[in-house]
């Protein structure tokens, strides 16, 4: 029996052609940890800006973080001292309003899509939802001037602007939120539970209502939570409806002062002491928005995984 | 054999089959008014639209097309005129010049959040990156405003002083060398012709960017995240390295739905206004300077808009018909591509 050998220079070209070269192999493990470092150094990048802001947030507004600040209106410009005890009630007024559109539409609206979202009207009114939710808030702030304050204004001449118009607009911007997230949540509760409530006899209504929104209502707490948190920050809607106000009121139909109006009005001026008011009331809207995620968080702990 | 229940209590009725609505009055209505709150955002939609068009139809009557490309806005000459294009170019070039800083950094955060960072870093340092989309515009723009443009002075002092007069220098000389004017109509140093005051049109871009961030982290980071770990693990077994694994299988993948982050990003930044409104300066005429001031459809808003009224308020209102308009368009776009790419994966995971 022959053996057939390979001639020692035909093997090391074969090996040459299959092994991969030093240098090429270093290549691309160079290429390969300056990605690595030039990710991190984009996340490093990102993070900046985020401690930047909230450290100058905090360091500047806490100084005039005290009692005077939630229980006193603002001075006039000029002066030191003063609070925003009328902006944090007129906020707080705004999205209890902006809750009243808000939460019926969205809540509502999203337990159609879930329940009986399959047919045409349902993709119309998603995709109307995601267009709505795109639409920049100064848009909508014009559109409520347009439809419900400049009316008003011709009318009685002195109105139109007004906490009810700035409440219209702020609920116009959560129901698209509200929506998507109820939606979500009660397309997860179990067929078997409406079934089982249908089979006692219960009405769809009453088992839609009481027993998959009972069951499902932590997630649309959460919901509507977020749905706040981003609501409660937003200025551009108000400038044109609620328009901001010097003094405490609480007259629905005039203007209202709010939190980020005030923000704006204080931090555009050239007067010092409003400019540190400013830093104060950014501070206490960042914690409410802060503490308004949190509250959303804790409703859904324990959601994922536990139930069946 | 079918037992009819109702035979077994002794009824004579047969048993009513339980139709959509059901046999009650209340399930009917139920839904009547459910579908009447869902249409809401419909009917919200086009009433926007149609507000917005009524408002805005006398300055359309007036100024037709030709309102997109004038640069007059004079409310207070004899025959006022009005032209959108200064904010037009405004609103566009601080999201592109936003666009260029933040895919970068946000596609590199979300590359090293979904696949290079030590596990136990991932969701605290994904919960942070979130965070900044959580920080109000207002508060943005206060801080814009008395910490960032302050400290852009100082920078530009030198853009604008030395480094201004050096790329110049250099144009004149070019231009004088080769006879070609082009070199000083066109040169770099117009990029940094201006007074260093910090508002301006860089000042707003990187706000912007700062603001946009989040969103083209956050959905790149969950469509890089979606892709089936079959890809990579296919990559692997040839042989590559990480980078090629993500450069390859893995960004293939995820491209069209990086490209509708991307675009959501830009949709953003393009309605973006308080930040923006406070420190980008406010100026009538667009410049090619990035440390010349500049407006947008939304600051002009925000500054003409209270005390406007008449014709200036119809042109205003046509400012937000066009923003109006343009944001629609983006956004559609977006999500087309993120929901097609988000369904192409889920069936090649098959």
């Amino acid at each position: 029996m022959t053996t057939t050998t390979i001639s020692p220079r035909a093997a090391a070209s074969t090996r040459g052609a299959l092994q991969e070269s030093k240098s090429h192999r270093a290549r691309r493990r160079l290429a390969n940890a300056l990605m690595w470092i030039g990710s991190a150094l984009a996340t490093l990048l990102a993070l900046i800006p985020l401690l930047l802001v909230l450290g100058y947030v905090l360091s500047r507004g806490l100084p005039h973080f005290n009692l005077e600040f939630f229980t006193a209106v603002q001075k006039p410009a000029g002066e030191t001292g003063g609070g925003m005890k009328h902006a944090i009630f007129g906020t707080l007024i705004l999205i209890g309003l902006a809750s009243c559109i808000g939460l019926p539409l969205g809540v509502l609206g999203g337990i159609y899509l879930a329940e009986y979202g399959g047919g045409k009207l349902a993709s119309v009114v998603r995709f109307s939802a995601d267009v709505l939710n795109g639409v920049p808030s100064i848009v909508i702030g014009i559109f409520v001037y347009a439809a419900a304050v400049y009316p008003v204004a011709q009318r009685n001449p002195g109105q139109g602007y007004s906490a009810l118009a700035g409440g219209l607009a702020l609920g116009i911007m959560m129901v698209p939120t509200i929506m998507r997230t109820t939606e979500e949540i009660v397309r997860l509760v179990p067929m078997s539970l409406r079934e089982a409530s249908l089979a006692l006899g219960a009405t769809r209504w009453f088992t839609t209502l009481r027993i998959v929104l009972g069951s499902a209502k932590g997630g649309v707490i959460t919901g509507i939570l977020l749905a706040l948190a981003r609501v409660a920050g937003e200025t551009a809607p108000l400038l044109f409806t609620s328009l901001g106000n010097n003094f405490f009121s609480t007259d629905l139909r005039g203007a209202m002062a709010s939190l980020p109006v005030t923000i704006f009005n204080f931090a555009t001026s050239a007067d010092d002491n409003w400019n540190a008011l400013a830093w104060t009331g950014s501070l206490v809207l960042v914690l409410m928005i802060f503490v308004l995620s949190l509250a959303a968080r804790y409703f859904t702990r324990n959601r994922f995984g536990a139930s069946k | 054999m079918a037992v009819n229940p109702s035979s077994i209590s002794g009824e004579s009725a047969p048993l009513k089959k339980r139709g959509f609505f059901g046999n009650n009055p209340g399930d009917p209505i139920f839904f009547g008014m459910t579908a009447l709150f869902a249409s809401s955002v419909l009917i919200v939609c086009l009433l926007i639209g149609w507000q917005l068009y009524r408002a805005a139809a006398p300055a359309i009557a007036i100024f037709g097309a030709k309102f997109l490309t004038s640069s007059q806005w004079n409310p207070n000459a004899d025959t006022p005129s009005y032209g959108a294009w200064p904010y037009i170019y405004g609103t566009l070039m601080s999201s592109l010049l936003a666009l260029l800083l933040a895919v970068p950094i946000g596609l590199g955060t979300a590359v090293f959040l979904s696949e290079l960072a030590p596990r136990k870093l991932r969701a605290p340092l994904s919960f942070l990156v979130e965070l900044l989309a959580a920080v109000p515009s207002v508060v943005y723009g206060l801080w814009g405003r008395l910490v960032m443009v302050p400290w852009l002075a100082t920078k530009q002092e030198w853009l604008g002083g030395p480094f201004y007069d050096w790329l110049s220098g250099l144009e004149k000389s070019a231009a004088g060398a080769t006879g070609i004017k082009a070199f000083e109509t066109y040169g770099l140093s117009h990029l940094v012709d201006g007074a260093p005051t910090g508002y301006g049109m860089m000042a707003g871009a990187l706000i912007l960017a700062i603001m946009i961030l989040p969103f083209i982290t956050a959905v790149s980071r969950e469509v890089i995240l979606a892709v089936p770990p079959t890809q990579r693990e296919a990559a692997f077994g040839l042989g590559a390295t990480r980078w090629e694994a993500i450069r390859g299988p893995v960004l293939k993948y995820a491209r069209a739905g990086i490209i509708g982050g991307i675009m959501l990003g830009l949709a953003r930044a393009l309605g973006e206004t308080m930040a923006i409104t406070m420190v980008i300066g406010n100026s009538n005429a667009p410049s090619a300077s990035l440390l010349s001031p500049a407006s947008t459809l939304a600051s002009k808003l925000v500054n003409e808009f209270n005390e406007a009224g008449g014709d200036q308020l119809a042109a205003l209102m046509y400012l937000a018909l066009i923003l109006f308009g343009i944001t629609i368009i983006v956004n559609a776009l977006a999500r087309l591509l993120i929901w097609k790419t988000s369904r192409g994966m889920r069936g090649a995971r098959d």
